[in-house]
């Protein structure tokens, strides 16, 4: 074996290209979901239980915690959404060369941050 | 040749065409949601209740929570068998996160139907 290769575990100049980065948070996204799960469902049940309940679901959500809890989730969902149509715009064979797979990576990221962000909008 | 006995569908084919059809279903439930709320921004309890009291929003509401268990099923079999190693702790893993579906599952009945 070739003692001289080179050597190269400077981590700051390893990284994950930005199809890999997409796809870790598409599953990190959808862990997110499955765990806010229970607080949407929470909201939901509560705010179909009555006049009252919908009202007390109302002004939980004037809670700035509550605001930022309720974003995360939404973003998470947001995000594993988009990042699944991506998924599913390559199950046709599109973006899947490496051109295309970087393009439709970033085109997520972008879109991403548009919708997370007018959702932020929405919810304050 | 019984190799998977806890992912979804007993195969990765069936799972694979599960894990799209059911994304499907829930990217178009959660649009029509959230178009819904957009559209009334004053919406109040009457409107909201209404409009999951129709018939057609349970069979709607079901189905997206039938496709979220089988969504959520498989999503997070992926990942449990991708990062845990061993027996013990994805046996662990599996039982909690269907468990948890389980809950969803009855507690979204109850939310459904039990209007």
């Amino acid at each position: 074996m070739n003692t001289k290769r080179p050597v190269n575990l400077d981590l700051g100049k390893l990284h994950f290209p930005l199809p890999a980065i997409i796809s870790i948070l598409h599953r990190i996204s959808g862990i997110i979901v499955f765990i806010g799960m229970a607080i949407l469902l929470f909201l939901l049940d509560r705010s179909l239980s009555g006049e009252s309940g919908f009202n007390s679901v109302a002004s939980l959500l004037d809670n700035p915690l509550a605001k930022l809890i309720l974003w995360g989730i939404l973003a998470g969902l947001a995000y594993h959404l988009i990042a699944g149509v991506k998924h599913l715009i390559a199950d046709f064979g599109i973006g899947e060369e490496l051109a295309s797979a970087r393009l439709a990576a970033k085109a997520t990221v972008v879109i991403s941050v548009i919708v997370i962000v007018l959702l932020g909008v929405w919810i304050w | 040749m019984v190799k998977s006995v806890t992912n979804f569908g007993r195969s990765g084919v069936s799972d694979w065409m599960m894990q799209r059809v059911s994304a499907v279903i829930l990217a178009l439930y959660t649009l029509f949601l959230v178009g819904y709320v957009l559209a009334a921004p004053e919406m109040g309890y009457a409107q909201w209740a209404g409009l999951f009291e129709q018939t057609w929003m349970r069979i709607f509401s079901m189905l997206a929570l039938l496709a979220l268990i089988a969504h959520a099923w498989i999503g997070v079999w992926t990942v449990i068998t991708d990062y845990f190693h061993g027996t013990a702790i994805r046996f662990l893993a599996q039982t909690l996160s269907v468990l948890i579906l389980f809950v969803y599952l009855i507690w979204g009945i109850q939310i459904f139907w039990g209007l």
